[in-house]
């Protein structure tokens, strides 16, 4: 059900060296507004590497992303932040000293404005600030269901819990592009359909655009709406899920193929 | 009206966001600084008010400036005795150059001084992490105290180097100086504590408390919500820098009433370091808690065997107390990184379901 909408991210000809190593090769793809975007590949296909790269993390050596229209090659991971990418890590990169309510409210530290002087003093918009994006994050608290580990610190909150504590920092920044590196990884079935359905009811109810990376073939083929596939650095294939599936280069990336 | 967390509603986001979310604590707190303001000069004896409390005043602010670096952003120094010094020799400095401003005004422009000297050593905090940074402050006593010793204009060119303290006064009350009145130093001093650590508690719940914290916990994270790592370090470097600036303009001018190097050499550091670990890593109250336990620690061993009769040489009790305090920071760091202030805490949560084990 690929959805029409405008080029929001648009990745071109990206390459990315360590040292003698290619972990990326000319890849091209575009992602659309609205759109829910797998990348999917067998392990060091270079997925996260690519993450990394429209995320300001990795500088590519060569191509350029265009985000919003606006070109750029080389970019900090927090002026990222500030245009609208968020993001959600493979091995969760939570604030383990601090609540869960901290944790979130650091997903609207760009958006938050006081002067030192007020926050010192707990005045003007020092305070009010506070409690106007307090209102925000507990918006999203309410839509990840996890009010009742509001004021628990995230280091003792079990594995499944942390995934979607880190899943609503990255929606308080209220994202144009929400990153999510294997959002499912090491979950139980139970916690993988709620996580299904906080990704698929972000997308259609807060309208953000999403590309995920993800092992799991029947999450990748029911969550997305467009797929790119990579192997050793370089693009498969891109398409819908069906196309994909029925893609013969990716069939071999993933099953081998007989050299006989 | 017993004293109890549960069932204390909350309908507004401003009030679940108060410092002290329950009234009773904070009749508590209030009456706490009532006590102290009022209560204490009247009763307290000079000795308990001049060589303790004035002490561990001094001190907790030192502990709250290197809390908000190590414990809160995660940066460790050995530095805190420079800093300290700084604010003392510019205090003096200051005070002593400029004498129409007001001893109020002249103690937070000196932290201000060690505030800009503390981002510069903070610099290095971007590249190097852990025990490197804390040789890297090292650097910083050791060749602050140099400096202030070494260069006469900081102490006004005196022939002994150890100038004592200019009388300053505040509503025509003599706060510094050794001929200064003790309540009057005591309420000098407790004035400073207390708006720092109001604003400590402020800073701490803030948007900057939690940028140093996310630096702290995992600065890669931190980086990805739009925090930066450098201005966040060095934010936590400036105000841990004017915390201990103004403890060490407290230091010389109210308590020793002298600029002495040796007030703020490597023991200081270390000894500030200890109350935090002690106190508690990341906790306003630990620092109060950490202050007091190793500032009266020696003194408690030193008059506790005369309380029963027995004479100990007082190089054993110096033995002992090494020992002691030895013991003391790896039990803390091994058993509970979060000091006191988190033992606190547990037995708070104990009692709430006493006499059931959960």
């Amino acid at each position: 059900m690929t959805r029409p909408g405008d080029i929001l991210l648009s990745v071109k000809d990206i390459s990315l060296r360590f040292g003698g190593v290619r972990a990326l090769t000319d890849v091209s793809f575009d992602i659309h507004e609205g759109e829910i975007f797998a990348i999917i590949g067998p392990n060091g296909a270079g997925k996260s590497s690519m993450l990394n790269c429209i995320n300001g993390f990795y500088h590519p050596q060569e191509g350029t992303i265009t985000f919003k229209g606006a070109q750029r090659r080389q970019m900090r991971p927090h002026e990222a932040a500030a245009q609208g990418i968020s993001r959600t890590f493979q091995n969760i990169a939570l604030f383990k000293g601090m609540t869960t309510l901290e944790n979130v409210m650091t997903g609207r530290m760009l958006k938050m404005r006081a002067s030192l002087a007020e926050q010192a003093l707990y005045i003007g918009r020092g305070r009010r600030e506070e409690i106007e994006h307090r209102e925000k994050v507990e918006e999203v608290i309410d839509f990840l269901e996890i009010q009742s580990i509001r004021k628990t610190p995230v280091g003792r909150l079990p594995y499944g819990l942390q995934k979607r504590v880190e899943l609503a920092r990255a929606l308080a920044a209220e994202p144009e592009l929400l990153l999510l590196d294997e959002p499912m990884a090491g979950m139980n079935v139970e916690e993988k359909e709620d996580m299904c359905r906080f990704v698929l009811s972000t997308n259609h109810e807060l309208g953000t655009t999403i590309a995920l990376i993800e092992h799991d073939m029947g999450v990748v083929m029911d969550l997305s709406d467009r797929v790119v596939v990579l192997d050793y650095g370089k693009k498969l294939a891109e398409g819908t899920p069906d196309e994909v599936r029925g893609n013969q280069d990716v069939i071999d990336a993933y099953l081998g193929v007989s050299h006989d | 009206m017993l004293y109890r967390e549960a069932g204390q509603f909350k309908t507004s986001y401003s009030a679940d966001q108060a410092m002290l979310t329950i009234p009773l604590d904070r009749w508590f707190v209030f009456a706490l600084a009532a006590f102290a303001i009022v209560g204490v000069p009247l009763l307290a004896s000079e000795y308990l008010m001049v060589s303790i409390l004035l002490p561990v005043l001094i001190l907790s602010i030192a502990a709250l400036g290197l809390n908000i670096l190590t414990g809160y952003c995660g940066q460790l120094s050995l530095g805190t005795g420079a800093f300290m010094a700084a604010g003392a020799y510019l205090a003096y400095k200051i005070a002593t150059n400029i004498t129409w401003l007001p001893i109020w005004v002249v103690i937070p422009l000196a932290g201000l001084c060690a505030a800009a000297i503390g981002i510069a050593f903070g610099l290095p905090s971007l590249r190097i992490k852990g025990f490197y940074l804390a040789v890297a402050t090292l650097a910083a006593q050791f060749f602050l105290l140099w400096l202030f010793v070494k260069v006469p204009w900081f102490v006004n060119d005196s022939i002994s180097g150890v100038p004592p303290a200019p009388p300053r006064t505040v509503f025509g009350f003599q706060v510094t100086g050794a001929a200064a009145g003790d309540e009057a130093k005591y309420l000098f001093v407790l004035a400073f504590v207390i708006a720092l650590a109001w604003i400590a508690r402020n800073l701490a719940r803030s948007r900057i408390g939690r940028s140093w914290m996310a630096i702290r916990d995992m600065d890669i994270a931190a980086e990805l919500v739009g925090i930066r790592p450098l201005p966040t370090k060095l934010s936590a470097f400036a105000i841990s820098s004017f915390y201990c600036g103004v403890a060490g303009a407290l230091w010389a001018m109210c308590y020793i009433n002298s600029v002495e190097p040796t007030a703020f050499d490597i023991n200081r550091s270390f000894q500030v370091l200890f109350m935090v670990i002690v106190g508690g890593l990341g906790s306003v109250l630990g620092s109060f808690l950490g202050a007091a336990f190793i500032f009266l620690l020696p003194i408690f061993l030193n008059s506790a065997p005369g309380w029963f009769g027995y004479s100990v040489a007082s190089d054993t009790i110096t033995h002992i107390e090494f020992m002691l305090f030895g013991v003391l920071i790896i039990f803390f760091l091994i058993v509970e990184p979060h000091g006191l202030a988190r033992l606190w805490q547990i037995a708070k949560e104990k009692l709430r379901l006493w006499p059931f084990p959960y």
